[in-house]
């Protein structure tokens, strides 16, 4: 099994450091891609694991947009400035500032969001159920909407992100945001894969399966979930980041705090593969992509009808999921040991 | 603003007045959300979706020439049959389950209706005239426009109504009963299901006259409806499920708010301030409950 692993991740790493050289036409769509997967691992961490829905993690994504593309500006002009004037015309970035600006946009825009998280944490997360999901729905559309109305960050008209400057070479931009991305999903991948083999990730599910008696058992509930909580909102920041420069354009209900969109997909992507395992967001997310892309070009206006109509499939048909229904099906793979008689008895019962 | 709002007494009779009367129409609305939360144990996402496909009904009989105050009576028959539809197709797969997977499922409903009256009606922002005037008051300082008294005596009409129609008839005990114990009530021989698929189709008549009401007095676009959802949760649960004088009076508390917020700092932080008070209260009630221990749930 553990040999199987190794080879198993060794294929997938080598495939997606070979992938922009095989399919280089993709490379926006699987950069895409590696953001969609960090986004639904980083979801499933709150609401699979911990039970805690949220719709709200949009709200560092999009914090984590805007504040990367603001330091990667504001470290060389000045930011008023540079929105008034729609961005690129006036000021153009040198390639050392802008990787600079990148790098240090990035550090940014993951430590903000996990700080603010972490200070709004105590009161949004002592809300349970679906005022909690309300509320962080209520969070997101707020910080959508009120960053429209700031003028520094470009208010209603958006806030163009600094152009790719020119080394050379057509691809470098393709696959510079590719391999950073890359970077990005096997970083949360690993983080997240060593956070769940500790007694954290046991804490986390036990509050989802009861907070009350969890708390009773002297667990400080309120402590975890407020770190469960900050690190989705350090890779989410850091996923909104990307995502910026990728787009190359941020706009405040439409791109950067897009609950219609990407916080609806965030929740979808991972129910689609399955709540609370650590494969299913990322297969889910995967055929996700795929088949948006799939309706977005040959359906181009009925997506969202699409769209709303997947919701509601998805929701009411598989709440367990891809990986659910394989659990259900093959419970002894995922090292689930079964009792026949039990099993017997309980199906009497029934 | 250079100046602060109390010094301007006019503009703040003027703010508290529209405000009270945008907030009747609020509380209408949550008074159908408070209505399915309570008997069916739903939140509907969809709520300002179905106002929204409410006022697009009295928008078109404006379009066709008829008077669009017609639609009131109109526009709840229309909406009952859609809100029966969408029990029949959706809702009645969620009721039972858990409350997330029906705000999810009418999450994805609010998107399809979006989209669809998007395309059905065009991306403008659209209004149903009345040309009903205004009325004047103190020596012409505050302005009333006649349409928005209009929309706040129906919908007062509409409650009252309603109160009536769940005391008295024999569906509206079956509601009631069901509401407070679904499975007895089943015993008892209700039909819970039809009960079910007509509080939906009364939520949906409700937002139906709010909508038309809307469209008359303000405006409508395809996709304002968040909003409204967002309000009418945040009245429900202030005043509490099944409070009706409770959801009247913080309906208007609600309208007075965004009238003031609108003055104060400005209408591009408008739905903002809304939300931003749904968080506020959450937060509020929770940190009141906590002392407690208690939570909201």
């Amino acid at each position: 099994m553990m040999k199987n692993n190794i080879i198993l991740y060794a294929v997938i790493l080598i495939f997606g450091l070979a992938a922009p050289f095989i399919f280089p036409a993709f490379k926006v769509q699987l950069s895409i891609l590696c953001i969609l997967i960090v986004l639904a691992i980083t979801w499933n961490i709150q609401g699979g694991e911990m039970g805690y829905n949220t719709f709200g993690n949009i709200l560092f994504y999009g914090l984590g947009m805007y504040l990367c593309a603001s330091v990667q500006v504001g470290m060389f002009f000045p930011l008023a400035e540079w929105t008034e004037s729609g961005g690129e015309k006036t000021f153009v970035h040198t390639p050392a500032q802008f990787f600079q600006g990148m790098a240090a946009g990035l550090v940014v825009a993951a430590i903000i969001p996990t700080i603010v998280a972490g200070l709004i944490g105590y009161s949004i997360l002592g809300l349970r159920g679906h005022y909690f999901a309300i509320c962080t729905l209520g969070l997101g559309v707020a910080a959508g909407e009120i960053s429209g109305g700031i003028e520094i960050i470009g208010a209603g008209q958006g806030f163009t992100t600094p152009p790719f400057p020119d080394v050379g070479r057509l691809e470098a931009r393709g696959e510079f945001f590719y391999f950073l991305s890359f970077f990005v999903l096997i970083f949360t991948f690993i983080a997240v894969k060593a956070i769940y083999s500790t007694r954290f990730k046991l804490i986390l599910n036990a509050i989802r399966d009861n907070e009350d008696k969890a708390e009773a058992m002297g667990i400080q509930t309120m402590k975890y979930k407020i770190i469960g909580w900050m690190i989705s909102a350090f890779f989410c920041g850091l996923a909104g980041g990307i995502m910026g420069g990728l787009v190359g354009y941020i706009d405040s209900t439409d791109v950067a705090f897009d609950g219609r969109e990407m916080g609806v997909f965030m929740v979808l992507m991972a129910i689609l593969g399955g709540k609370g395992t650590l494969w299913g967001p990322i297969i889910g997310a995967t055929i996700f992509h795929i088949f948006k892309e799939g309706f977005w070009t040959f359906f181009l206006g009925w997506q969202y009808v699409a769209l709303g109509v997947l919701i509601v499939v998805i929701v009411i048909y598989f709440p367990e999921g891809l990986m659910g229904w394989l659990r259900e099906k093959y419970p002894e793979r995922f090292g689930e040991v079964i009792d026949e008689e039990d099993r017997k008895a309980q199906v009497e019962l029934k | 603003m250079d100046f602060l709002i109390f010094q301007a007494p006019i503009l703040m009779v003027q703010a508290s007045m529209d405000g009270i009367l945008l907030g009747i129409l609020f509380a209408l609305i949550a008074y159908g959300m408070a209505l399915q939360w309570g008997v069916m144990n739903i939140i509907n996402i969809a709520q300002g979706d179905l106002v929204i496909l409410g006022g697009y009904i009295a928008y078109f009989m404006y379009l066709y020439g008829i008077h669009p105050a017609w639609a009131v009576i109109v526009s709840p028959i229309v909406m009952y049959f859609v809100g029966i539809g969408i029990y029949k197709l959706v809702i009645n797969k969620v009721v039972d389950r858990d409350l997330f997977i029906s705000i999810l499922a009418t999450f994805g409903i609010s998107i399809l209706f979006m989209q669809l009256m998007n395309f059905a009606f065009g991306a403008d922002v659209v209004l149903a005239n009345s040309g009903y005037g205004t009325t004047m008051l103190f020596d012409n300082s505050v302005t009333l426009p006649n349409s928005k008294i209009f929309a706040a005596v129906v919908s007062i009409v509409f409650a009252i109504g309603l109160v009536i129609y769940m005391k008295k008839s024999k569906l509206g005990r079956a509601i009631r009963a069901t509401a407070q114990n679904a499975r007895a009530a089943k015993i008892l021989g209700v039909d819970t299901e039809k009960v079910y698929a007509a509080t939906f189709g009364i939520n949906a008549a409700l937002c139906g006259v709010a909508g038309a009401l809307i469209s008359i007095t303000f405006t409508i676009h395809p996709y304002m409806g968040l909003p409204y959802t967002i309000r009418s949760f945040m009245i429900v649960i202030v005043a509490g499920l099944g409070n009706l004088p409770g959801v009247a009076l913080s309906g208007m508390g609600l309208g007075v708010f965004e009238e003031f917020a609108d003055y104060i700092l400005g209408t591009e932080f408008r739905i903002g301030s809304v939300f931003l008070l749904l968080v506020l209260i959450l937060v509020y009630r929770r940190f009141k409950l906590s002392k407690k221990r208690e939570y909201l749930k």
